[in-house]
């Protein structure tokens, strides 16, 4: 076994390990995790078997098996980015919506009092 | 017909009471209603000294955010109209009536108050007349119709506009892309010509160094919208 296998493995290995452990602890909800888990094991498959990264490049013309890896990596880093952005729009929609429903009820609420204060004093 | 006032304020608090003093003599059956976006001064206590109603938003959303409070709140309200009147002292209060006739009399959805229409005096910077002209030509390419004053704040909504733009406000340009929006869900616009003033108080967003980049922007904002799905 070459270096840059053992590293390959080891890499990936721990990276599977550290989401599966920050999803057991409820550090990392499991709707985020998808995307890392499935590169974990996409990237551990190619990193311990030779056949299958060597078949796999062969297919999509890659001349060094090897760079597959950092090509499999980088996709599912972009593929990853790209979720966060969508998921912070969703975010920021979403602090929108309550800062603009907290105006509005605070509001409500100041006129409410005010309206009750009034009454008060009229009746005496 | 109910009318409500929608004054967005940022860090307005020396503008702020001439503005609502203008608008109560000037159109004194409107309902006034103030949204402080997250101002850092006293904007929201110097609103309320007036007696209108005021919401404060939790921190700064920006402009469109902070309109689209107003349109929420309209809504909610059952207002009839919703007028866009800004906080900074610019606009001019007995101009809303030349807003309000084309609503009343159902020739549009919105009207919109612009300052080009009939040349005047209203003194614009070289920089911020040269984007408004490129802005003006694009959007009338766009919608079909002439648009001379598509950054005016000073404008007035219907209330099928009303409930779009409660769902619907863009956060970035709001109000050239907001114009857009509308053409796409084929709301009928307005524009009316009406007299500006100078700024009384407070800073404007828009600084001639970034007018380019400002410009560039909103262009490709107002590209994106043009695919945008709206409902």
């Amino acid at each position: 076994m070459d270096l840059l296998k053992i590293l390959a493995i080891v890499g990936s290995g721990a990276l599977l390990f550290i989401v599966v452990e920050l999803i057991r602890r409820g550090r990392l909800k499991e709707k985020y995790s998808l995307l890392w888990i499935l590169s974990g094991g996409v990237l551990l498959i190619f990193s311990s078997s030779r056949d299958v990264l060597e078949y796999v490049s062969r297919l999509l013309g890659i001349f060094y098996p090897p760079s597959l890896l950092f090509l499999v990596a980088f996709l599912f880093l972009l593929l990853i980015t790209l979720h966060f952005s969508v998921v912070i729009s969703g975010l920021s929609e979403k602090n929108k919506h309550l800062a603009q429903e907290m105006a509005l009820l605070r509001q409500q609420m100041q006129e409410t009092i005010q309206k009750a204060t009034n009454k008060l004093d009229v009746n005496g | 017909m109910k009318v409500l006032v929608i004054v967005p304020a940022y860090n307005e608090e020396k503008s702020l009471p001439g503005v609502i003093q203008d608008l109560r003599e000037s159109i004194p059956l409107a309902d006034i209603l103030v949204v402080n976006d997250g101002s850092k001064d006293a904007t929201s206590r110097v609103a309320r000294e007036t007696a209108v109603s005021v919401l404060d938003l939790p921190f700064n959303l920006g402009i469109g955010g902070a309109v689209q409070s107003g349109y929420l709140y309209a809504l909610r309200n059952n207002y009839d109209i919703a007028v866009q009147f800004d906080g900074d002292g610019q606009h001019v209060g007995k101009e809303i009536i030349k807003l309000l006739h084309p609503l009343e009399a159902g020739a549009a959805d919105m009207v919109i108050g612009s300052r080009f229409l009939i040349p005047s005096a209203y003194n614009t910077p070289v920089f911020r007349s040269v984007g408004i002209w490129i802005f003006s030509f694009v959007l009338s390419r766009v919608m079909g119709t002439s648009v001379t004053d598509s950054t005016s704040g000073f404008r007035a909504a219907n209330r099928s506009v009303i409930e779009f733009f409660a769902r619907n406000y863009p956060d970035d340009y709001p109000e050239v892309e907001s114009l857009v929006l509308l053409h796409k869900v084929k709301k009928r616009m307005l524009e009316v010509p009406v007299t500006m003033r100078g700024r009384t108080g407070g800073k404007s967003s828009i600084t001639p160094l970034r007018s380019l980049y400002y410009m560039t922007k909103v262009l490709i904002a107002v590209l994106i919208d043009l695919m945008k799905k709206v409902r």
